[in-house]
């Protein structure tokens, strides 16, 4: 995924002059480091200093260029998060903020280095949009996107890399601010961003085996919200579950059973996401999910 | 060459001019920033009057970023002065029909950055300054910061960052009033002395001078050695010419009452007296 973002970046960099990328000291992967050779005066290092990596993109857009600040999750988005919101958020600049390894990616790393709460802060910000895909064709599509836009600030909420491609033969193409069906079914409806969609797959998979129709969503734009998909959604399946690795507060999941309420939606509503707490726990990202109680095993358990 | 004439007695009138109107403004309501705006208005009247420059059109072709956001009545009354806001605009300053608040908002005219959480302008004037730079205009680009607002670290990180990316066309200025929230910062705060010389040892040019000397001011910056950012330390008194309000904290955020108004334009008046004609 991030190497998806450094290509895609480094093609339409290319050919748009106001694209620019400033980064905080992370290395540059990929094309992201031909495009520091090529470009060496859009490719902009703050060094440890993600408050200026953030105030220089806010600038650099008022004066009409299409920056990316690019670190880790954390150091992206809480870090200089009060820059984001006066900045960014405040003045409505097309800055596009990318966050790698957004949940518990870096498993091993500790909560110093987990953005569990980054859907939540960034869906809190005014005039943010924030999107997540899930895998590498969705984070092509959506950088594209985040490339040519004007209508403001983006958190881009990216993984690291070896996500595996899930979207090839979706049903829909991915399109901003729209919730995607991957697949089309009847019974119950899988609504999943980010990553974490794999296992969500797993768990369609399982619910199929045992003969169920199954639909799952990708909820990669999860703000602007995609609020009729979502009513839909609920109004179209029997049982609906929410699968989103991020802090419960906040997420996807709270605002999906709030619109259940509005719409006096009929069908059963589960809705799994992290705890809210640190575990001190250090494994693979499925050992950590699983600590927090996202495993298919766990999921299908929880919704039988 | 001199881009702007720049005449030192003029400069005294209108910088007691955008006291009196300030003054004026503030009879409208119950509170509002005179004293961070007394200590800066000549540096920014040296800014606007006779640095910053305009195309055939009239319109300024230089940035200005007013970082220390509570400062920016002394900015409203000069863009009002030369008509980029207007005076219904000073006259519904901090009302619901109006548009300007107490902090300055982007979008309104001549204001180019939403600042009043100290620590953002100089991070957003650098990246003016860079694209400025990288796409091949010669704008200059101008910022106020208060001595207070530079405890923040972002104003280091934005510091550390000028110089590395070659901004010859960034000046900062400090509105050095020795004012704080909880006291004078010579007391609260010893360590963060000398400034320039701090300033400097991150590559800057720096220069320490009397704040309030508007002439002194445009020529530290005209006769600059250039070829990196600059930083002006301007030694201020906050809450200047008027002299109740002079290095009186609760002038900060406050309006003079009838009796106040009226002492503090006799004031203004027998000091344009004094200026020669």
């Amino acid at each position: 995924m991030r190497n998806t973002f450094a290509d895609t970046f480094y093609e339409a960099g290319k050919h748009d002059r106001r694209l620019a990328v400033v980064v905080a000291d992370i290395s540059p992967a990929g094309s992201i480091a031909k495009f520091r050779e090529d470009f060496p005066d859009r490719f902009i290092n703050t060094g440890v200093a993600e408050q200026v990596m953030i105030g220089l993109a806010a600038g650099m857009a008022q004066r009409g260029m299409r920056p990316f600040a690019y670190t880790i999750a954390t150091f992206t988005l809480f870090r200089p998060y009060e820059m984001i919101r006066d900045d960014l958020c405040y003045q409505n600049l097309p800055v596009t903020v990318v966050g790698i390894g957004g949940g518990v990616t870096y498993s091993t790393l500790g909560a110093t280095h987990h953005a569990q709460e980054d859907i939540a802060l960034a869906c809190g910000l005014p005039n943010m949009a924030v999107i997540a895909p899930c895998d590498p064709l969705e984070a092509k599509a959506a950088t594209l996107w985040c490339t040519t836009q004007t209508r403001g600030p983006v958190y881009l909420r990216l993984a690291k890399a070896g996500e595996p491609v899930l979207t090839e033969t979706a049903a829909e193409p991915w399109e901003f601010g729209k919730l995607r069906t991957l697949q089309r079914g009847r019974d119950v409806a899988i609504i999943a961003y980010g990553p974490i969609m794999k296992m969500a797959m797993e768990v369609a998979r399982n619910l199929e085996a045992s003969g169920k129709s199954v639909s799952v969503f990708s909820c990669h734009t999860v703000k602007p919200l995609d609020r009729p998909g979502i009513e839909a959604a609920l109004r179209d399946h029997a049982q609906v579950v929410v699968i989103e690795e991020t802090a419960p507060n906040g997420a996807l999941g709270m605002q999906v059973k709030a619109i259940a309420w509005e719409i006096r939606a009929g069908c059963r509503l589960d809705t799994f996401a992290l705890d809210d707490a640190f575990h001190h726990v250090y494994g693979s990202h499925d050992e950590l999910l699983a600590v927090h109680g996202l495993s298919a095993s766990a999921i299908l358990a929880g919704i039988a | 060459m001199i881009p702007n004439a720049f005449d030192v007695g003029q400069a005294r009138r209108r910088c007691l001019d955008w006291r009196r109107r300030i003054l004026e403004v503030s009879q409208q309501v119950t509170a509002l920033h005179v004293a961070p705006a007394f200590s800066c208005i000549e540096m920014v009247d040296a800014i606007y009057f006779g640095l910053m420059r305009k195309d055939a059109a009239g319109a300024l072709r230089d940035g200005f970023v007013m970082s220390k956001g509570h400062g920016v009545m002394a900015q409203y009354v000069v863009l009002e002065a030369l008509g980029i806001l207007e005076r219904q605009d000073l006259d519904e300053y901090c009302t619901a029909k109006g548009r300007l608040g107490a902090h300055p908002d982007y979008g309104n005219p001549g204001i180019e950055a939403s600042t009043g959480s100290l620590g953002h302008g100089l991070g957003l004037a650098c990246g003016m300054a860079y694209a400025d730079r990288i796409q091949g205009t010669d704008r200059m680009t101008y910022c106020i910061l208060g001595d207070g607002e530079m405890q923040e670290g972002s104003i280091w990180e934005a510091i550390m960052m000028a110089p590395n990316l070659g901004l010859s066309n960034l000046v900062a200025f400090v509105d050095f009033n020795d004012f704080q929230g909880l006291g004078r910062t010579r007391e609260t705060h010893p360590h963060f002395y000398p400034v320039a010389e701090k300033v400097e040892s991150f590559g800057w040019e720096a220069i320490d001078l009397d704040g309030h000397d508007s002439a002194g001011v445009v020529d530290a910056v005209r006769n600059r050695k250039g070829g990196r950012p600059l930083m002006v330390v301007g030694r201020t008194v906050k809450g200047k010419g008027v002299s109740y309000m002079e290095n009186v904290a609760i002038w900060h955020y406050r309006s003079p009452n009838k009796d106040e108004y009226v002492q503090a334009l006799a004031e203004l008046a027998a000091a344009a007296a004094e200026i020669p004609a």
